[in-house]
């Protein structure tokens, strides 16, 4: 393991001592140490399932560790232990996080969601006043620009992040926590992040950044801690670490990509054509899109959220209906839109959240396998259930998706996301459907789950499925792509091959500029 | 058509539609607040009869009618205790939880009514509030009549709809509570207790309702009746959602109200041999129907409304 | 993982177990009223035990009150599973009622084996199209179907009044309201000679029965859990809400109306306003204690109808209000919310780790 640097002898902001919190037999975190300087960026690197987010939940008091004890600088500097289990302390001490899932409420102002608890409750009135002053202020230093009288509802999700960050500084932290905050960003607006946090720490923040992203990390950090099964395995620093090097600490192994071969595709599947459609909440979301996908072949969808793909993806579902242009599929075009028919063409799904509406957490796996064709003769006879065929079909399924975890009488909610996930793989899979829509298949998936999704979807394709593939993690839609799109603002831009796209490129077609232009970038 | 725009006129005509209106407001008002925190109160119709019996009883017993008040309004925040416990930290379903709550307050109360007065043929009765003349306003023709000549827990009730439109609308406090009905996360994110919040405002919410509730037996009738309530609760809780849950509103629906009811009461009189009285009767019900019909597709319900808060647990 | 199994074992046994020991914690709990009414403890809670299973005349008039119960537990019971909160069995149940006095006390004439079922079917059709209103509401406005199921039972009722001292009045009746008999042929038989227990409970058991094999063995059932438990996977899997929800919606209020059948043509005889102490509320507690299982429902209904029944005596005998009864039955309710999240709080416990698999 190489050296730590000598050249940073910034004073400690925090020090975490040998925490280890279990959940039952699980370990989540391993007797983990760690130490952050003022002003430095340690970037937490690895995988889900690492404990990156438990000892980020630890720390700010979310959970009780099991042993080892936490502390942080006072404004002297000198260290002091927090006390364990309370946000409100970790707050007091300076530290600030930013979730994953923002905790904004949307039907606030910008302000109210940032004064938000910094007062006292049995005050006669709020201080807005004196807060709009101090946040101007605030934003002028920090760059972090956002209208304060805005209603979150309204805000793109980096104006979101600025808020938690403008939050987070409001409140005085002296160390500022951000897990995962590039997965809903595009890489122009990543990098707009980091110089902010470039910015800050030079001003004595310390921040630690929390991603499994290789690039992002290389990027930011002054230094990595790569955590592995609940234990730290590894602190690099920054400047001598490269991708391979982090990558096989954080896995363990070394990576095999999963493979696409290359080979001609077939004749056109599904087609669409101008299609113009409505989100399931009713707004026009879909502005424009076409594209044909031939047997054969994966067709990426990449975006920032809000711009129209949940309408595509809705669309392809069965769950709205195009208001202008046409669906057909194998030629024929899709008159009537609804789940059941579009299932009926040929389509398999894979929705995106698959706790909301990939299972049915209180039903059992055989049930949940036969969600979708329960009306069929295979499922039922006279309105009874075939219970013993379900069974049996369940038992094989979980057998061919290597489902671990549960037999056909266990309830979904039980499962871990991969398994579940798996679930959904094998009720979509199994009935071989000519046309696949795979929306964010690997979201929050361990690497072991996201290789078998990315080998089923590959096998797939090999048998001749034309595949919809819509992804936030690029590198994995231009792994797995023959040809990809980008949606900006409801329309579907040009599509092109795969091979000829870069991860920067798609960042520019996803905020809208002409990617051709910003090939210098 | 001119008997219907005398009868609209006559102060003595509002004044009524305000009496009517004042356990509306108190219940429209806690309810509001209970799920402006997230939390749906069905215990209401329970607590309004819990309120009525046990302020009507402190009374009877001896006590000043402002101890009245004040035992129900506790009687009330002993249910909403108990209610927000089972539904908040232990995250049981609202609606059953509540409706749970109204069977218990509704048998307990007139369990202790029975074991007080085991043999009565007709309900003992107590002195109640008097109305109080505003001096000054109380003269204005017209309006002095209809506004300025009510009992005194009418006065605090639009008092109260007041502080409570202040109070949630300016204060840190009021803020607190209306985040928790939006993203209890995001109260948890800032060190407060989304659990205290939401307990405490079911508390003073359902304390409201039994003040509601005390209303009805110590100022507008001066006893108490076994189903005396009458689904006022349920009517409440229409008048929430009509209300886009803002104490302003409900005001306002709570006076629309009670001005219909009188409309009714007077109409059964005038017109009553014509048609059954019980028609009129139905009326504020099938009205509180429509009234949901019309604003619910409109309804901007706080986002985290009957959505249980489980820390470290994402929504 | 490891961590499931011990879990599964757990919560089944706690299934069974929450629902009896919510039971005995209630009647437990009925002791603070009691002392506070200052009834000996002992003789109450044997008048108590005598008057609802002590002999067969005790019995008998249990299971009389069982049978509107396991008929209105069932209504809840269904709805519920669907998240479909019917709260208004009470009203529905009068309706059930009302159609069956209007066709019933003369108005045909035909023999018993017509009669007798076009008065259940002219019930249950009167709950399921009054139930139809918030279901319909809900699906169409997204109105709270708990509000407006509710309000709906003031106005059935006040309609019932309406029609008691209007047209279906009984002249021979002086004063007070209530409607004709119903004809002998309308009539359910007894099923005990010298009780008043009556066909109605075999019609309960054998709807019990029914809606158990629907629930756990049909399409119709599967979809119902399916709805019930994540509207948007079934939405997303191919299933129309709309229609299943209509569909419970329907059955709930059938099931509510065959009680007020049940309670006309085989009890009372006659409807008046009071035909009804309840059953419908009391049918939420039933359905909950059954954790929402029709055949559950069956012992639930038992259990309230004796402590209804019980009460009744144990009022007789020692002098203390039969409300003791309505207080027991929403001990229980609330007991049995606890009970059930108990089980799940050791899932919940584990849930964090869960989490960051």
């Amino acid at each position: 393991m190489p050296e730590l640097p000598a050249h940073n002898h910034a004073p400690f902001a925090l020090s975490i001592a040998g925490v280890t919190k279990r959940f039952g037999p699980l370990v989540a975190n391993d007797a983990i140490s760690l130490d952050l300087r003022r002003g430095e960026i340690l970037a937490l690197l690895g995988e889900n399932g690492a404990g990156k987010t438990t000892l980020m939940s630890v720390l700010f008091g979310h959970y009780l560790a099991d042993e080892g004890a936490i502390f942080v600088a006072d404004g002297e500097g000198s260290l002091a232990p927090l006390p364990p289990g309370s946000p409100k302390a970790a707050l007091a001490a300076g530290i600030g996080m930013v979730h994953q899932h923002f905790t904004l409420a949307d039907n606030l102002s910008v302000l109210d969601n940032i004064t938000l608890g910094t007062e006292s409750l049995w005050q006669f009135w709020k201080n807005d006043r004196t807060a709009m002053a101090r946040l101007k202020e605030l934003q002028r230093t920090s760059g972090l620009h956002v209208d304060l009288d805005a209603r979150v509802g309204r805000l793109s999700v980096g104006e979101r992040q600025r808020v938690e960050i403008l939050k987070a500084l409001y409140r005085g932290a002296r160390i500022l926590i951000l897990d995962e905050p590039t997965a809903v960003l595009t890489p122009q607006e990543s990098d707009a992040l980091f110089a902010t946090l470039k910015r800050l720490t030079a001003t004595g923040l310390s921040v630690i950044f929390i991603s499994h992203k290789l690039n992002e990390v290389l990027a930011v950090a002054d230094r990595v801690a790569v955590l592995r099964g609940g234990r730290k395995v590894a602190e690099i620093d920054a400047k001598s670490a490269n991708r391979a090097l982090l990558a096989e600490t954080m896995v363990g192994t070394a990576v095999q990509p999963s493979v696409r071969r290359a080979h001609e595709p077939g004749a056109t599947i599904i087609e669409l054509k101008d299609v113009r459609a409505p989100d399931p909440r009713g707004r026009q979301a879909l502005e424009s899109a076409s594209f044909a996908i031939r047997a054969g072949e994966i067709l990426g969808i990449a975006g920032v959220a809000g711009n129209g793909q949940s309408a595509l993806a809705a669309l392809v579902c069965g769950l709205v209906a195009p208001t202008e242009g046409s669906v057909s599929i194998q030629g024929e075009t899709v008159s009537r839109f609804s789940p059941r028919d579009l299932m009926q063409s040929g389509i398999g799904r894979i929705p995106e959240d698959r706790h909301h509406d990939g299972v049915v957490g209180t039903m059992k796996l055989w049930e949940n396998l036969a969600l979708e064709d329960i009306r069929s003769s295979e499922c039922q006879q006279a309105g009874l259930l075939r219970r013993g065929a379900l069974k049996d079909r369940a038992r094989a399924a979980i057998k061919t998706f290597d489902v671990r975890g549960g037999g056909p009488e266990t309830e979904a909610r039980l499962l871990s996301g991969g398994n579940m996930q798996k679930v959904i793989l094998a009720r979509v899979l199994d009935r071989e459907p000519r046309v696949i829509l795979a929306n964010q298949p690997t979201r929050g998936l361990d690497v072991g789950a996201v290789s078998f999704v990315h080998q089923r979807l590959l096998d797939a394709r090999a048998k001749g499925a034309a595949i919809l593939l819509m992804s936030e993690d690029l590198d994995e839609l231009l792994a797995l792509s023959d040809r990809v799109g980008v949606m900006y603002r409801g329309t579907l831009s040009t599509i092109r091959p795969a091979g000829e796209m870069t991860v920067r490129r798609l960042g520019l077609l996803m905020a809208g500029q002409n990617a051709d232009l910003g090939d210098a970038a | 058509m001119s008997e219907l725009f005398d009868m609209l006129t006559a102060a003595a005509f509002w004044a009524a539609a305000i009496r009517i209106a004042t356990p509306l407001i108190f219940g429209t008002l806690g309810e509001l607040i209970c799920e402006r925190a997230g939390v749906l109160n069905l215990g209401i119709e329970g607590i309004f009869t819990a309120g009525a019996m046990s302020g009507w009883m402190t009374v009877y017993f001896g006590g000043d009618l402002w101890l009245g008040v004040l035992v129900a309004a506790l009687v009330g925040a002993g249910f909403g205790l108990l209610h927000a416990i089972l539904t908040v930290p232990l995250g049981l379903s609202q609606h059953v939880t509540g409706l749970g709550i109204t069977l218990l307050a509704t048998s307990a109360s007139y369990f202790t009514y029975r074991i007080a007065f085991p043999n009565v043929s007709s309900p003992p009765r107590i002195e109640p509030f008097q109305p109080i003349s505003i001096p000054g306003l109380s003269d204005i023709p017209f309006i002095g009549p209809a506004l300025f000549q009510q009992t005194p827990l009418t006065y605090f009730a639009v008092l109260l709809v007041v502080m409570v439109a202040y109070v949630m609308a300016r204060t840190p406090l009021g803020l607190a509570i209306r985040a928790s009905g939006e993203n209890p996360a995001a109260v948890d994110a800032q060190g407060l207790s989304v659990y205290g919040l939401r307990i405490g405002a079911v508390m003073a919410g359902s304390a409201l309702m039994a003040i509601g509730g005390a209303f009805l037996t110590l100022s507008a009738f001066n006893a108490f009746f076994f189903e005396m309530i009458a689904g006022r609760g349920w009517i409440c809780i229409a008048l929430v959602v009509f209300a886009s849950w803002m104490p302003g509103k409900a005001l306002l629906g709570a006076l629309l109200f009670g001005a219909f009811d009188a409309l009714q009461v007077r109409l059964q009189q005038t017109v009553g041999g014509a048609i059954p009285y019980q028609i009129f009767l139905m009326l504020p019900y099938l009205l509180s129907i429509l009234a949901l019909v019309m604003m619910s597709r409109r309804a901007a319900y706080p986002n985290a409304l009957m959505i249980p808060f489980i820390k470290g647990q994402r929504s | 993982m490891i961590r499931l199994e011990p879990r599964q074992e757990y919560s089944w046994l706690m299934a069974v177990a929450a629902p009896v020991v919510a039971a005995v914690v209630a009647l437990a709990l009925a002791a603070i009223p009691l002392l506070v009414a200052g009834a000996p403890l002992g003789k109450s809670y044997a008048a108590m035990f005598g008057g609802a299973l002590g002999s067969q005349f005790a019995l008998a008039e249990t299971l009389t009150r069982t049978t509107p119960l396991i008929l209105t537990g069932l209504a809840v019971a269904v709805a519920f599973r669907a998240r479909l909160w019917n709260i208004g069995a009470e009203g529905q149940l009068y309706a059930g009622a009302l159609a069956a006095v209007v066709l019933g006390s003369g108005a045909i004439d035909a023999p018993s084996w017509i009669l007798v079922p076009t008065l259940l079917l002219a019930g249950a059709t009167a709950g399921a199209l009054l139930m139809a209103i918030p279901t319909a509401l809900k699906l169409r406005f997204s109105v709270d179907e708990v509000v407006t199921s509710l309000l709906l039972n003031f106005v059935v009722l006040l309609f019932v009044s309406m029609m008691l001292e209007g047209p279906l009045k009984d002249p021979m009746s002086l004063g007070w309201p209530q409607s004709e008999s119903i004809v002998d042929a309308g009539t359910l038989p007894a099923l005990i000679a010298r009780t008043r227990v009556h066909a109605g409970l075999i019609i309960a058991l054998a709807m019990a029965v029914i809606m158990q094999v629907i629930m756990s063995r049909t399409v119709w059932g599967f979809e119902i859990r399916a709805v019930g438990s994540n509207p948007s996977a079934a939405r997303f899997a191919g299933m129309s809400t709309t229609t299943v929800m209509l569909r419970v919606g329907l059955v709930s209020g059938a099931l509510a109306g065959l009680a007020g059948v049940g309670e006309v043509a085989g009890l009372k005889g006659y409807l008046t306003h009071d035909l009804s102490p309840g059953f419908g509320y009391s049918g939420i507690v039933v359905a909950m204690l059954a954790g929402l299982h029709p055949l559950g429902v069956v012992a639930s209904a038992f259990f309230v109808a004796a402590v209804f029944v019980g009460a009744d005596s144990m009022s007789r005998a020692v002098g203390v209000p039969s409300y003791i009864a309505n207080l027991t039955v929403a001990v229980a309710l609330l007991a049995v919310l606890v009970g059930g999240v108990l089980t799940r709080y050791r899932i919940r416990l584990q849930k964090p780790g869960a989490r960051i698999v």
